[in-house]
């Protein structure tokens, strides 16, 4: 196996809740807690998991826009968690992101135009004001825009079409890694398609690699190499698409696989329902975060956490049942 | 296959006209225009910086030149205001004044503007200390009433009318700063602002690129009514005998030099007070107008 483009170990990050006059930090939200994953070059990393569990805090700490408590991120062989502001400007070019709401991602003062160049003038790539207009009307065409758009406002334009100017931008600086957080949650699901099938366009094309962020199962299916299943905090489990679709071993997965509809009135399936709601990260279980809620559960669970471990080849998961 | 339909259903379509964009500038005229007072205000605002500007070359009597023939006149045909207890020319004395009221209004109001949009920018986007020091001394600045604060500022510096505009900026300062810092507390929170941070823009750009241009709408209304305000303000100080010095024809000052006369020549004062409160009156009003107008939730 090649050496992974990104490669993220041991990834803490622990929000400081203060408490009384005096500021003091008595307790952490334990938001992102020991995430260790890697992304190979050209392929679609999944990360799924419900609401509040650290998903997207772990796609903005690979940013840096969170600054992580403890743990390495190692971007191309460097270890990127502990750079300066300054130290990481010139290797964000390479990282890009794309957010979940298109309109509250661009700028409404802004034109698309100038939206687009942001990354080209920041980084510097173009001294010449004709070629970055040239660039510009280029990426507006990659993304299924056209060049006359590049003077209009954002609020000029669909949900869908706000999605394509963010993917331009985040394409402009020429990245390897893109990070799309829910890119496609807030848009109707006719343009969902649309959007999806662009980004594995470009992928192909422009030899992107996609850390996707979601939360609708079917949605990452249909664009992940490889899935990762988050549970508060924690990565329960990581593996190839197909695997973790056909066998997937945590009970956490299993419960969650069960609640994607199948389009077939006449298909019985057996659904997994969870008891009680997901513990808070405020104060999470001790021993395994999913012993609260799984039937499953022996006594080992409740005391010791269990360790993240290759169970099948490249499965990795986390569950004292295996 | 799937490229297709990608590239298909994303064609714009091709009828669109160009005049149909809607710029915020297009959406704030759209608005303003509706509001009749404003726009009334607005006109008279142009009237008095066409005064300002052409006024010294219009004026038919000398402003200072003493004319001992005719003191105390009330207004007639020759003397449209009447004249002062020197002789002097009432009406061209208010419109050469307009330029004085107009350049202490504008210059101190701008210089507070800039100075406070900067150091709430600052304040608001650095957060921590920074902001605790910044805020707080604006809290000072704010605690003492601002004729109170100029007249303290003059007492130091001297008497004169550069030192009111200075006086009367650094009273403008903290509400300009209080108010781009709020903007800015909002507006440092959106995702576009994290989508620049993401990109790598550094933060003096994600400031006067992204950020201050939000806190404009905030800072337009502001400053146009503090426009009046600092007029006022100025005139006040010129009236305690601190700004502008006679026989410089400033508003103030002249209400000064009028008082004595007040029962025999009440048009000496009359007209200066006019001036002062007809203009202040149409900086407010013109301020309230774009207020409306550049605020996205009043629609109508």
């Amino acid at each position: 196996m090649a050496k992974p483009l990104l490669e993220v170990k041991n990834l803490k990050k622990y929000f400081p809740v203060k408490k009384g006059i005096l500021n003091k930090k008595e307790k952490f939200v334990r938001a992102v807690d020991n995430v260790s994953f890697e992304i190979y070059n050209g392929e679609t990393l999944g990360l799924v998991g419900e609401s509040g569990c650290g998903k997207s805090t772990t796609g903005r700490m690979l940013l840096k826009l969170i600054e992580p408590t403890d743990g390495q991120i190692i971007f191309q062989g460097k270890d990127i968690s502990k750079m300066t502001d300054d130290e990481i400007r010139p290797l964000r070019k390479d990282i890009q992101m794309i957010f979940q709401d298109p309109y509250a991602s661009l700028n409404p003062r802004m034109t698309v135009g100038e939206i687009i160049a942001e990354p080209l003038i920041v980084h510097n790539m173009y001294k010449d004001s004709e070629e970055m207009k040239k660039r510009i009307h280029e990426l507006l065409g990659m993304v299924g825009l056209s060049s006359y758009h590049s003077v209009r406002y954002p609020h000029e334009f669909s949900g869908g079409q706000r999605q394509r100017i963010g993917i331009a931008r985040a394409l402009a600086a020429k990245p390897k890694l893109i990070i799309a957080d829910e890119p496609v949650s807030a848009l109707d699901v006719s343009i969902q398609s649309q959007v999806l099938n662009l980004m594995q366009d470009l992928q192909r094309d422009l030899d992107l690699t996609y850390l996707f962020i979601a939360h609708d199962l079917s949605v990452v299916e249909h664009i992940s190499d490889r899935v990762g299943v988050m549970y508060l905090g924690k990565i329960v489990e990581i593996t190839d698409k197909d695997t973790l679709y056909d066998n997937p071993l945590h009970p956490y997965t299993q419960a969650l696989l069960s609640a994607v509809p199948i389009p077939n009135p006449r298909i019985k399936k057996k659904r997994i329902i969870l008891e009680g709601n997901i513990p808070s990260p405020l104060n999470p279980p001790r021993g395994c975060a999913f012993h609260t809620r799984c039937k499953h559960a022996k006594d080992i669970c409740k005391k010791i956490a269990p360790e993240f471990k290759e169970v099948e080849d490249r499965h990795f998961t986390a569950c004292h049942l295996y | 296959m799937s490229q297709r339909t990608v590239r298909e259903v994303a064609k714009p379509n091709e009828n669109e006209k160009m005049e149909d964009i809607r710029t915020p500038f297009s959406e704030f005229w759209r608005k303003f225009k509706k509001q009749k007072t404003a726009i009334v205000a607005a006109l008279f605002i142009c009237l008095f910086f066409i005064t300002a500007i052409i006024g010294p070359y219009i004026v038919p009597y000398d402003v200072a030149e003493p004319d001992y023939d005719h003191i105390l006149e009330g207004p007639s045909s020759k003397h449209w205001f009447g004249t002062d207890a020197y002789g002097r020319d009432i009406f061209s004395r208010v419109i050469v004044g307009a330029r004085i009221s107009l350049a202490v209004g504008l210059s101190s109001v701008l210089v507070g503007a800039i100075l406070g949009s900067i150091l709430g920018l600052i304040s608001g986007y650095y957060g921590g200390w920074i902001d605790n020091v910044i805020m707080r001394i604006a809290d000072v600045l704010f605690a003492f009433p601002g004729i109170i604060l100029a007249i303290g500022i003059i007492a130091i510096l001297g008497p004169g009318l550069y030192n009111v505009v200075f006086a009367v900026a650094i009273f403008s300062t903290p509400m300009f700063a209080r108010i781009v810092r709020g903007s800015t507390l909002a507006i440092k929170e959106t995702v576009y602002v994290e989508a620049a941070k993401s990109i790598g823009t550094k933060d003096k750009r994600i400031m006067f690129k992204h950020i201050l241009p939000g806190t404009f709408s905030g800072i337009i209304v502001y400053f146009t009514m503090r426009i009046g305000t600092s007029i006022l303000t100025a005139s006040s100080l010129s009236f305690l005998g601190m700004g502008a010095q006679p026989p410089t024809p400033e508003w103030g000052a002249m209400l000064s030099s009028g008082r004595d006369y007040l029962g025999v020549a009440s048009h000496i004062t009359f007209f200066p007070g006019m001036a002062i409160f007809v203009t202040v009156l149409a900086f407010n009003l013109l301020g309230d107008g774009l207020r409306d107008a550049l605020d996205p939730k009043i629609d109508n």
